[in-house]
């Protein structure tokens, strides 16, 4: 059981797959084993795909796979979708567009529930994102939920954020509700066969050119008809000039440490509220201080000073 | 610790419809589990594999044709050649009752045929699921 993280850095898919479900479930052997495999972490560029439901996010990420494993790349997938807040289950659906990558061994697939994660990422995701990369995997590509609440996470874990979105009249104006502006790195207008397309791209033009980013670089707007695998070999290749421009202007470097702040952030939220809520700990006293509250005989406040005045002592 | 079931729903095989497939892997959703569903036209090495990256507890074939037998045994062969020995096999759809000892002896724990209960379904994992 202990030689799982050699067996991750094999490439084993049992034991990727097994350590997966642990960092999913924060079991201690989870963290033992990551520590082990840290260090061999780093080289897989990561790219997220964000974008609402039906947009085409698991069929772009199909056709990007079948480009990268052309390129004699091995690929691993993330794919998020929501957990129920009612019942804590989730139908994972993205590998229906997926199937044929199944049985090709230099592809790792891995469906993942929210788990309560808001943001549209999971929160055992960064984890996931180093067992894949430590594993072998030369991209790894990360599809959010995809259900149209802000899933601005992404950034903190992508190296190239990829905002997907179909032609349709106001769709670039829920964009900028959705507070998905900025997150993009390229932007994929999918559905490029549906009409509406030049009006999408015009509009999307114009905001960019409104929204004040980088000086340096223009966030490019791509079009795909990932169904008829059509602008697959041009955004395979502008993610190419994303991670040169990152590399060349020192960004990349910058982007790591933020994935890396995002990722210890997490792993101390996790356990701190695992230690506050769990049994053997706080839970009692925490149960009893909500029932103190309700009773208006002391306010939330206070309740919250009192459970942290026993951590921080 | 938060552990969750994790269940594969796949349909092998060439019949084009999966309604049954689907209401199963929302029910299994509503009782708390994780369902990976894949969709039609499944064989058994997508189905083995996708099972073992998705580190499943159980998977549920769902089969309409009449082919259910050998492909239910190319699972679960499948299965225990690649020594995946903890993963539980349920199957459902129009099985004649002749088959269903056969399949169990193939590996196929539960058989649920067409009347089935969606909540006989989760009672059976829950009980049955290997941790
Ligand atoms: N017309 C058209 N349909 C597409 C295209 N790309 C994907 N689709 C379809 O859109 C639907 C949703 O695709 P999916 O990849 O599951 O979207 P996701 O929810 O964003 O992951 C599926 O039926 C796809 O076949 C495209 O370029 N054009
Ligand atoms: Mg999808």
């Amino acid at each position: 059981m202990n030689d799982i993280a050699a067996k991750v850095l094999e490439g084993d898919p049992r034991s990727i797959a097994r350590l997966i479900t642990h960092a999913e479930n924060t079991s201690p052997l989870a963290a033992s084993q990551m520590k082990k495999i840290h260090p061999y972490t780093g080289k897989a560029y990561v790219i997220g795909i964000t974008g609402v439901m039906g947009s085409g996010k698991s069929t772009l990420i199909y056709e990007m796979t079948k480009e990268y494993r052309r390129q004699g790349l091995k690929v691993g997938i993330i794919a998020i979708d929501p957990t129920s807040p009612f019942s804590g289950g989730a139908l994972l659906g993205d590998r229906i567009r997926m199937t044929e990558l199944a049985t090709d061994n230099g592809v790792f697939i891995r469906s993942m529930g929210t788990r309560g994660m808001l943001g549209g990422l999971a929160s055992a995701v960064y984890d996931v994102v180093e067992i894949l990369d430590a594993s072998g995997k030369d991209i790894v590509l990360v599809e959010t939920v995809g259900v149209g609440q802000a899933e601005v996470d992404v950034i903190k874990i992508a190296d190239t954020t990829l905002v997907v979105l179909v032609p349709g009249l106001g769709d670039s104006i829920q964009t900028i509700k959705a507070g998905i502006m900025e997150i993009a790195d390229i932007y994929v207008v999918n559905k490029a066969d549906r009409s509406g397309v030049e009006q999408a791209v015009a509009e999307l033009e114009s905001l960019i050119d409104i929204a004040c980013n980088d000086k340096d670089r223009k966030t490019p707007v791509l079009t795909t008809i990932a169904k008829q695998k059509k602008g697959i070999l041009e955004l395979v290749k502008e993610i190419e000039n994303h991670k040169n421009y990152l590399k060349k202007t020192n960004r990349f470097q910058a982007k790591r440490r933020k994935r890396y702040e995002a990722e210890l952030v997490e792993i101390i939220r996790k356990r701190l509220m695992n230690f506050i809520f769990d049994e053997s700990t706080f839970k009692g006293k925490v149960e009893s201080l909500i029932d103190q509250i309700s009773k208006k005989e002391v306010d939330p406040y206070s309740a919250a000073d009192e459970i942290l005045g026993k951590i921080l002592k | 610790m938060n552990e969750k079931i994790r269940v594969l729903v796949a349909k092998p095989g060439l019949d084009g419809h999966d309604r049954g497939a689907k209401i199963v892997a929302r029910a299994l959703r509503d009782a708390g589990m994780e369902v990976v569903y894949t969709g039609l036209h499944q064989t058994a090495d997508m189905i083995v594999e996708t099972a073992i990256q998705e580190d499943v507890n159980v998977i549920g074939l769902s089969l309409l044709s009449g082919a259910h037998m050998t492909l239910f045994k190319d699972v679960t062969s499948l299965l225990k050649k690649k020594g995946l020995n903890d993963v539980l096999v349920i199957g459902g759809g129009i099985i004649p009752d002749e088959d269903v000892s056969n399949l169990k002896k193939a590996g196929v724990s539960g058989v649920f045929g067409p009347g089935t209960h969606c909540d006989d379904i989760v009672k059976f994992i829950r009980k049955n699921v290997k941790k």
